[in-house]
């Protein structure tokens, strides 16, 4: 696995502040200068890839496509995969990404201002297409399987894993590198800040993301990629791979109901469809990291869904986006890493800035300060727009 | 006298934006390397030297006109012939 994320830019920076709960959201002034509403969003510096890969790998990757090199380079070096086995065997890729609107609104500025399409060049077609992170991915590492994108919106990432699981699962690969990317630019929340769904707690940046908190007042947008390597058991115990984790439930659903509203029933089946898959029970998940994003509804009808079904289980709980933000099409799979990263130093990280429940996250084990946990299984939540619904269930190997 | 300093000025800016904006190895640079085999300035990489010919020189180059240029030579010529028509 591997990460390029708001709170690290490297498995062990982002543990260090999972253990901490150090938040990665900061006040961003452009924004404001530009007419958010909020200025609010999680912040990571652009890679510098020059010098890393020659021109023309660079030229169309967007900067989403960047995160997602570097956070593959770090999943492929933790799988022991070098470019020779690549070239050897046949890998794929299956990323989660929903857009690409810094490119779109460059080529477009071009082309009002000069008239011309010949001046808009030639990387912008491949920055600004959703599938530009598989696309530039599978060509700078040489990968001949499975390509392309998931864009199920915030549920993006945990599809591609899930996708990536069952098509592993049918024998039609042994190996896919999976994930999500997302951006990080006032472009591409512009038109989501027009929802009001922002927390407007700019006066203290990292305490404004506030996941089942009972005055929450919205969401804090971020991004970055993760990268997971998911493998068949017959493939990984034969090359020697290191095995950090079993995949061994994915659920999904659709709300079939409001186009930003989410529902209790829609995640509720989801998880139960993940723990189904799973063959285990309620009460071995050790862990659920909530989809819970900050705002009122989401994170009330998660609570609700998640009391629904584990009830008396009571497994802890803790939404990480209280410290990275929502990551969005990132999101899914990089939550996926942080439990895994509890369940590699069993402990599990706070759902920060939770001072006072609701009426419906005080049902739940939410996890209030760094707690040492032995966590042998986990649950991890993904909803989105559209009521796209992800689960999914991981067990220690 | 003054058209050929002019000239090695248009030379010298054209190595320059194939070194900096293309990123093509100083070393590569010869009269004689031809652009694709050499040089590796494939298709979409013409596509940018469009862009950078427009604005660091003023004038639009033609796919119809590049059919003879094949070394830096010929690109140098075809350059210089656009921005010293005589």
């Amino acid at each position: 696995m591997g990460i390029y994320s708001v709170i690290g830019k490297s498995l062990d920076e982002v543990k260090h502040s999972l253990y901490q709960g150090k938040s990665g959201v900061v006040f961003d002034p452009i924004r404001k200068e530009m007419g958010f509403r909020s200025a609010l969003t999680g912040m990571v510096d652009r890679p510098v890839l020059k010098g890393v890969l020659d021109r023309r790998m660079r030229v169309g990757m967007a900067v989403q496509g960047e995160y997602a090199y570097i956070a593959t380079l770090e999943a492929l070096k933790i799988a022991g995969i070098d470019q020779s086995f690549l070239d050897q065997h046949e890998v794929g890729i299956l990323y989660g990404n929903d857009s690409s609107a810094v490119p779109v609104v460059e080529s477009v500025d071009i082309l009002r201002s000069k008239k011309d399409t010949m001046m808009i060049g030639s990387g912008n077609i491949f920055q600004a297409m959703n599938s530009t992170v598989s696309m530039n991915l599978s060509v700078i590492f040489r990968l001949r399987g499975i390509n392309f994108t998931i864009a199920g919106a915030c549920a993006s990432g945990s599809h591609a894993i899930g996708m990536g699981y069952l098509l592993i699962k049918q024998g039609l690969q042994d190996i896919i590198i999976c994930g999500g990317a997302q951006e990080i630019n006032p472009e591409s929340t512009a038109s989501f800040d027009a929802l009001n769904a922002f927390s407007t707690h700019e006066s203290e940046p990292t305490k404004a993301s506030r996941p089942f908190d009972l005055n929450r007042d919205g969401l804090v947008p971020s991004g970055g990629a993760a990268s997971v390597i998911l493998e068949s058991y017959d493939s990984a115990v034969k090359r020697g791979a290191t095995i950090l984790g079993e995949v061994v439930g994915y659920g999904f659903s659709s709300n079939g109901e409001h186009i930003s509203l989410p529902n209790v029933d829609g995640p509720a089946r989801a998880m139960q469809m993940a723990l189904k898959d799973s063959g285990m029970g309620i009460k071995e998940m050790d862990y659920i990291n909530a989809h819970a994003t900050s705002t009122q509804a989401g994170d009330s009808n998660e609570a609700q869904a998640i009391d629904q079904v584990f009830g008396k289980a009571e497994p802890l709980i803790s939404s990480t986006k209280s410290m990275t933000g929502h990551e969005m099409w990132m999101g899914g799979a990089s939550e996926v890493i942080y439990s895994l990263l509890m369940m590699q130093n069993s402990f599990v990280a706070p759902n920060i800035n939770f001072d006072n429940p609701d009426e419906f996250s005080k049902r739940l084990n939410i996890v209030q300060e760094t707690t040492s946990a032995e966590i042998n299984a986990f649950l991890s939540n993904s909803f989105g727009f559209g009521g796209t619904n992800s689960a999914l269930v991981i067990r220690k190997f | 006298m003054n058209l050929l300093m002019q000239n090695d000025e248009i030379i010298k800016k054209i190595n320059q934006l194939l070194i900096e904006e293309i990123e093509i190895d100083a070393d590569q640079i010869r009269l004689a390397a031809d652009l694709k085999k050499d040089l590796g300035i494939d298709s979409l990489d013409f596509v940018d030297l469009f862009v950078i010919i427009e604005n660091n020189f003023g004038f639009k180059m033609k796919a119809e006109e590049m059919a003879d240029v094949t070394t830096l030579q010929d690109f140098y010529t075809y350059i210089i012939k656009r921005v010293n028509p005589n």
